[in-house]
């Protein structure tokens, strides 16, 4: 039956024997990767995602070796005042502990859910998502503080103008994906509190850590060319 | 890897990840906040801290260690045309600084 099918279509493709095969290889990522589909489709759009920040900080390494005017100092833009002293980067250094604490939770809430400890694998869920929605608040602090000393995309008070594109551009999209994130784990978190993945398997959690795996490996990223080079 | 393709790892994995991923993080920090010079060890030290972290957590958080190798490669490879494309505009980025630097002063 289902050699009759196949022959029934390679007729009808008629493809050269090598393509054919090629095809046949590649069609099903069943037989390719031997994951579930969900997964396969996850990877496939983290790595083009990669390719969008990648692009996003080619072009910000461009603009800042370009620029002749001096790059503001990001140790002094986003430093802190505690008391009497300034402390360069508090924020950013607190936000980057944030996310990476998100990450460990969420890589917790997999094994929990594979293990089919549906409370504890939503509690972690939920743990990750609040610990996104902090970094993102602290990101719209940021914002507001530097929009508030004259930071704009095309201009600032103290050097390139090509910083502030920079800076909004990417950590703007960082934080959208985030903001994304925090939505997408609430909605598995629920589903994992219904027990909707009883039936189907937890791959959707492993599917949703990827998801957010990934947010936190930009912000490695961002964290070490924006911020600290 | 199970039939099922599910993922099974003690928590201690985690943990541990967990722990080197902050004290990477400190110590990329305090390269900043105590200034190492020269700049070039500074902009090493960074990279190499970054890159630590980032295999970390693809390798033990995204699992990619413990998958197939045909998907390893199809998720490894592809993004090191992104280090061509850095490598392209920055040599861009320095010769327009030259120009600019030639036609409108500094």
């Amino acid at each position: 039956m289902a050699q009759q099918t196949q022959s029934r279509e390679d007729r009808s493709l008629a493809l050269p024997r090598w393509l054919r095969d090629l095809v046949a290889d590649w069609s099903s990522d069943q037989q390719t990767f031997k994951v579930n589909w969900g997964k396969a489709m996850m990877w496939i759009f983290v790595v083009s995602d990669t390719f969008v920040f990648g692009s996003f900080l080619s072009a910000y390494a461009a603009a800042r070796l370009s620029a002749t005017l001096p790059w503001p100092d990001p140790a002094k833009v986003f430093a802190l005042h505690i008391g009497e002293s300034e402390v360069p980067l508090l924020l950013i250094a607190i936000m980057t502990f944030v996310l990476i604490s998100s990450s460990g939770t969420m890589a917790i809430a997999v094994k929990y859910g594979y293990e089919r400890n549906r409370a504890k694998a939503a509690l972690f869920l939920t743990l990750t998502a609040l610990l996104g929605l902090t970094f993102v608040s602290m990101q719209a602090f940021e914002w507001t503080k530097l929009i508030h000393e004259g930071f704009r995309p095309w201009t600032n008070p103290i050097g390139a103008p090509q910083f502030g594109s920079s800076f909004f551009m990417i950590t703007g999209f960082h934080g959208l994906h985030v903001t994304a994130g925090v939505i997408y784990l609430a909605i598995v978190a629920s589903q994992v509190l219904r027990g909707a993945y009883e039936k189907i398997g937890y791959q959707r959690v492993e599917i949703a850590g990827l998801y957010w795996h990934f947010v936190d490996l930009v912000w490695v990223f961002i964290f070490a060319f924006f911020y600290l080079f | 890897m199970e039939h099922s393709g599910e993922q099974h790892h003690p928590i201690r994995v985690y943990l541990v990840v967990w722990g080197l991923l902050f004290l990477l993080s400190t110590m990329s920090y305090l390269v900043d906040f105590f200034e190492v010079r020269p700049k070039e060890l500074a902009w090493f030290l960074i990279t190499a801290f970054a890159l630590l972290k980032a295999g970390l957590i693809v390798s033990y958080f995204m699992h990619v260690r413990f998958e197939r190798l045909s998907l390893v490669y199809a998720i490894l490879l592809p993004p090191l045309l992104i280090v061509a494309l850095a490598a392209f505009v920055m040599a861009e980025g320095g010769y327009v600084f030259d120009v600019r630097a030639l036609f409108f002063g500094r």
